[in-house]
């Protein structure tokens, strides 16, 4: 493994997008930054732009009109950039696979480095994935 | 020549305060974390944070405004702290440069990351950077005048001097500015106006990152990035020494004193960093109102003080 590689993998900056998501996702991806779970041991940080982003995790359903929003997103962020897939709704469908405004799973989207299932996946679940995630890139 | 250059670029200019300015931006987040009851980051990461984006990522140029300003602002922000970095610690580590009135010159070297970044911003044609650096613009017309107010003050405490080493000199001849009333006025001055320059919590209010998702740095990639970063180290290590020299005796490099040296900065960098983590942001209109009213108030307070004898 180079220097760059271990130097990307210490420091991975998030940016998260929620679809047409019911939160509990969102409020579990948020749990991992709080006291309790601090990924910032892990050198991971919450960016507030996707200029600065590194990984991008993406939650909910994809509706028609978050699927241009999304491949916006992508576009925009700089590469290398690895996108996660969090929760039932952004690894399958989950329950709205069937709806007539479901613009098909994440992966169908974009490129997709790695799913963490579960409706919504435990924190645990979550800082598992991240790591497999560095491991495997 | 040689030696100017390595002044420059080596032992207390460039590599020496980015390398230093990196282990306080550890301390601070380490500080920060344990604040929050959490572990904290390691120690090299602020190096792989930078490396990372200076390696690895890639740099996006903004489509409608100016690409070459966009990417000339970063280098600009690099090279006015490590300009004013090295008029800065050349007095502390007791080298004197001979030149009368350098005080005046850090002052205006320590704005130009400041005017860089709203350069850069204003460059990139990003809507929310706008916001940012207008932002930007204001917090410096409001603090300016502040930090004048406080190096007037130093000057007139050490009898009309007007270069950094004839001030440390005459503190470390007889007692620190700071053992007395005026100083503390003008140290609680001085902690406000670098807290404002560096952009920290309260005074965060051009990089709000949940507000204009980080303001005036938002189209920033890679290794653009990479070197406001850097500024960032730089200015983290420069400006609680530039209090120290002005208020806190400098340092003196016996023996002992090396390890009250390096205890000052940390105490500086504390006392930033419990500030930033016990208070919430501010609006733009109640920062200019802190500085132009109550700061300015505190420091010409500090300077009838001076002019008594205190």
């Amino acid at each position: 493994m180079g220097f760059k590689e271990y130097c990307f993998k210490k420091s991975l900056w998030v940016f998260h997008f929620g679809g047409a998501s019911c939160n509990n996702c969102d409020i579990e991806i948020l749990d991992c930054l709080t006291p309790r779970h601090d990924l910032e041991r892990f050198g991971i940080l919450l960016a507030g732009s996707i200029r600065h982003a590194d990984v991008l995790l993406v939650n909910g359903s994809i509706n028609k009109r978050d699927k241009e929003r999304l491949i916006e997103l992508y576009n925009q962020a700089p590469k290398p950039i690895l996108v996660v897939a969090i929760g039932a709704c952004g690894c399958t469908g989950g329950i709205f696979a069937e709806g007539n405004v479901f613009a098909g799973p994440v992966d169908k989207i974009i490129p997709v480095d790695a799913y963490i299932p579960g409706c919504p996946p435990k924190p645990e679940a979550i800082i598992a994935g991240i790591v497999k995630l560095v491991q495997n890139s | 020549m040689a030696v100017n250059l390595f002044y420059f670029l080596v032992f207390p200019g460039f590599l020496f305060a980015a390398v230093t300015g990196a282990f306080l931006s550890w301390f601070d987040r380490k500080i920060t974390a344990r604040v929050q009851f959490r572990k904290g980051p390691p120690l090299l990461q602020p190096f792989y944070d930078f490396f990372k984006l200076l390696l690895v990522k890639e740099t996006i140029l903004p489509k409608q405004g100016s690409p070459l300003i966009f990417l000339l602002a970063p280098v600009l922000s690099v090279f006015g702290a490590t300009m004013a970095g090295v008029f800065i610690l050349l007095p502390l580590f007791n080298i004197t440069t001979g030149f009368k009135g350098d005080l005046l010159v850090i002052f205006y070297l320590l704005t130009i990351p400041s005017f860089s970044y709203i350069i850069g911003s204003l460059a990139s044609g990003n809507p929310l950077a706008a916001v940012g650096g207008s932002r930007e613009m204001k917090l410096i017309i409001s603090y300016e005048l502040t930090f004048l107010l406080l190096i007037a003050g130093i000057i007139m405490k050490c009898g009309q001097k007007f270069d950094l080493y004839s001030v440390i000199q005459t503190q470390q001849a007889g007692s620190p500015f700071i053992g007395s009333i005026s100083g503390v006025l003008l140290f609680i001055v001085g902690i406000f106006c670098i807290q404002a320059k560096l952009g920290l919590v309260p005074f965060d209010i051009a990089e709000a990152e949940t507000e204009i998702n980080e303001g005036v740095f938002i189209e920033y990639s890679g290794s653009a990035y990479a070197l406001i970063k850097l500024t960032k180290y730089i200015m983290l290590f420069i400006l609680p020494s530039f209090l120290i020299a002005l208020l806190m005796n400098g340092f003196r490099l016996n023996g002992i004193n090396i390890l009250w040296a390096v205890l000052k900065v940390l105490v500086v960098v504390l006392v930033l960093t419990l500030i930033r983590n016990t208070n919430p942001r501010i609006k733009i209109k109640q920062a200019i109102k802190f500085f132009i009213v109550w700061m300015n108030l505190l420091a010409i307070i500090a300077i009838v003080l001076i002019s008594f004898g205190n």
